[in-house]
């Protein structure tokens, strides 16, 4: 599952980044901050998603399971246990971490499809866990979360100082991302991706590298989780289901597998075209995400991303 | 009449269900497997194409009258018309791709199936009638025995013996078997590979559909109960591994079995626990109990 990623840069990368980072800074002033934090949520687990199948060649099915967890975790701690929401985001990602490196230990036994069906079916026996544990609430969930105060300082319950906590989380997540995948580390990975055998006999313990980009991949999920319980203060039964796990695929892959923003533009639309449509035709939005799945899958498997930097690329060849 | 500090009739009825759910395990890993073994997709819609079967069978006797046994042999032909239909139209176009790809197809046309069946029948679920001829049970003594249910188990038990024995001892399954190990060699031999797919599919769909009309008159008919059925198939399938029809079956039925005593001794991990055993043969023995290594 490759795909390119030399941006042939007709702009140069921190020119695009930082024109970003600015247009996120006076974002809420322009569109409302609850719907532009849940859009930075999924952008930065759909990220931590890509991070396992563009970069390692690894189709996670459970991640589903990194974001609940995660989100009850920090939900827990805040409400019951009453620290302050970034110890609830830290013990979060961490419990995500840990859950991750679980995962990877087991499912990086096999490759390829079977990886999937144990991804998934892993984050299942999470999902049914946490049906019956009495803490989070089953089916209800866990609701009433206060946001707190950050550090015990700012007040999070004013939305605008909710926003950037989101918003520098994202960023923080996203440039780890970055870094990861321009290191060493990265360029690994990528050589594991594109022929295992060879890293194998090149030396590199191709186990490690994967099991370490899984735990990366779980924690900055759980971060995304964790955050996104303080946001909307609630964790949701609906977090560690399997529908969940599809859609930060879906996501991935409208934006463009292996495209450093492309995760990032396929969350923005789903969750936008979710957001669209909830009023408007109810159930048929499964069938809607549904047909986008094939559509991608049958002509459109570069993604918005990948489609836009292979036009630039003939355009620069031209 | 007590086993082990339970009664009879309680063990009895758990294992009946275990063994139920077991067929049915049986015969959707059945069906994954020969089309894996073919295809080299793993059909994510096989939970969808159940449900089809299941709701196929109850359309037709509450909108048209048409009885079970009618069913059982229509919905398996139409949900495998439907499969031919997808096969020949998308799944095809995946082949030279990635593996991932056609799980990621497969799981789309799930979604879309499921999202027009919610829109359609809701999620409440719809009850089937067991035919006439299947109702009612016989008392053997230590417990009751509906006919139904036996039925459900000799029925899927022919179904997978019978594929067991067209694959390993007829021609066609020489073909199929021959294309699982090198499709091309077989295609220069002069067989028809594309079309031998295509039916490999469909049969495997129609597999699917019938188990769903099978569990029309056992569980509700509802657009969800595939989804949930179909990823611990999935567990199933990684505990077997893919490699053997046979191996597909036993596993299929075991864990049914494991999980029905699970509910009569620790009821509230029947959930998790082909889960669990599905974490312990991954560490015990990674390829699969009749995986190759």
């Amino acid at each position: 599952m490759s795909a390119p990623q030399q941006a042939t840069a007709l702009i140069k990368p921190e020119i695009l980044y930082t024109g970003l980072f600015i247009v996120g800074l006076i974002a809420p002033f322009a569109v409302y901050p609850t719907f532009l934090m849940k859009l930075f949520c999924f952008a930065l687990f759909a990220s931590a998603f890509n991070l396992l199948i563009g970069f390692a060649g690894l189709l996670s099915f459970g991640h589903a399971a990194f974001l609940g967890t995660a989100g009850y975790v920090c939900g827990l701690m805040v409400r019951d246990a009453g620290v302050t929401p970034e110890i609830g985001i830290l013990a979060g990602t961490a419990c995500a971490g840990l859950l991750g490196w679980i995962f990877g230990i087991l499912a990086i036994r096999r490759t390829g499809i079977y990886f999937a069906m144990i991804t998934l079916a892993l984050a299942q026996m999470v999902y049914f866990i946490v049906l019956q544990v009495k803490a989070t609430g089953g089916e209800d969930g866990l609701q009433g979360v206060p946001r707190g105060q950050l550090f015990g300082l700012i007040d999070l319950s004013d939305n605008l100082a909710m926003y950037y906590l989101v918003y520098v989380v994202f960023s923080l997540g996203f440039f780890v991302i970055y870094r990861t995948i321009h290191s060493p580390f990265g360029q690994i990975l990528k050589a594991i991706r594109e022929n295992e055998p060879r890293a194998i006999s090149l030396g590199y313990d191709v186990s490690k590298f994967k099991l370490i980009a899984f735990v990366i991949s779980a924690s900055l999920a759980g971060l995304a989780g964790a955050t996104k319980t303080l946001v909307f203060q609630l964790a949701s039964l609906s977090d560690v289901h399997w529908h969940t796990s599809g859609e930060v695929v879906l996501m991935t892959l409208l934006g463009g597998l292996g495209t450093i923003l492309g995760p990032a533009v396929g969350s923005a639309t789903i969750v936008t075209l979710q957001n669209e449509l909830a009023d408007k035709v109810g159930s048929w939005v499964t069938v809607i995400m549904g047909a986008i799945f094939v559509i991608c899958v049958l002509a459109f498997r570069r993604g918005i991303v990948g489609e836009i930097q292979a036009l630039i690329r003939r355009a620069g060849i031209r | 009449m007590e086993i082990f500090g339970v009664p009879s009739a309680l063990l009895g009825s758990q294992l009946l269900v275990g063994l139920i759910n077991g067929s049915f395990y049986a015969i959707l890993s059945l069906g994954l497997a020969i089309i894996f073994g073919l295809l080299n997709i793993i059909n994510f819609a096989h939970g969808a194409q159940y449900m089809m079967g299941a709701f196929i069978a109850w359309l037709a006797l509450t909108k048209f009258e048409i009885n079970y046994w009618v069913a059982l042999i229509a919905a398996p032909l139409l949900v495998g018309l439907f499969g031919v239909i997808l096969e020949r139209t998308m799944l095809r176009k995946l082949y030279k791709l990635d593996h991932l790809y056609g799980l990621l197809l497969t799981f789309g046309l799930a979604l879309i199936i499921e999202g027009v069946f919610r829109d359609q029948f809701g999620i409440s679920g719809e009850s089937y009638e067991v035919p006439e001829a299947l109702a009612g049970g016989i008392h053997l003594g230590f417990m009751f025995l509906p006919i139904y249910r036996a039925w459900v188990i000799v029925a899927s038990l022919t179904v997978c013996f019978g594929t067991w024995f067209m694959i390993e001892k007829t021609r066609l399954g020489a073909y199929l078997r021959a294309g699982t190990e090198n499709s091309q060699m077989v295609q220069a031999l002069g067989i028809n590979v594309p079309l031998l797919i295509t039916f490999t599919y469909g049969y495997g769909v129609a597999l699917a559909a019938f188990a769903g009309v099978l569990a029309a008159p056992v569980f509700q008919v509802n657009p969800l109960m595939g989804s949930n059925l179909i990823i611990v198939v999935f567990a199933v399938v990684v505990i077997g591994g893919m490699g053997s029809i046979l191996g597909s079956i036993v596993t299929g039925i075991g864990l049914g079995l494991i999980e029905g005593l699970t509910r009569v001794f620790y009821p509230e991990a029947s959930a998790v626990v082909v889960f669990v055993i599905m974490v312990i043969v991954l560490l015990v023995r990674p390829a699969g109990l009749f995986g190759k290594a």
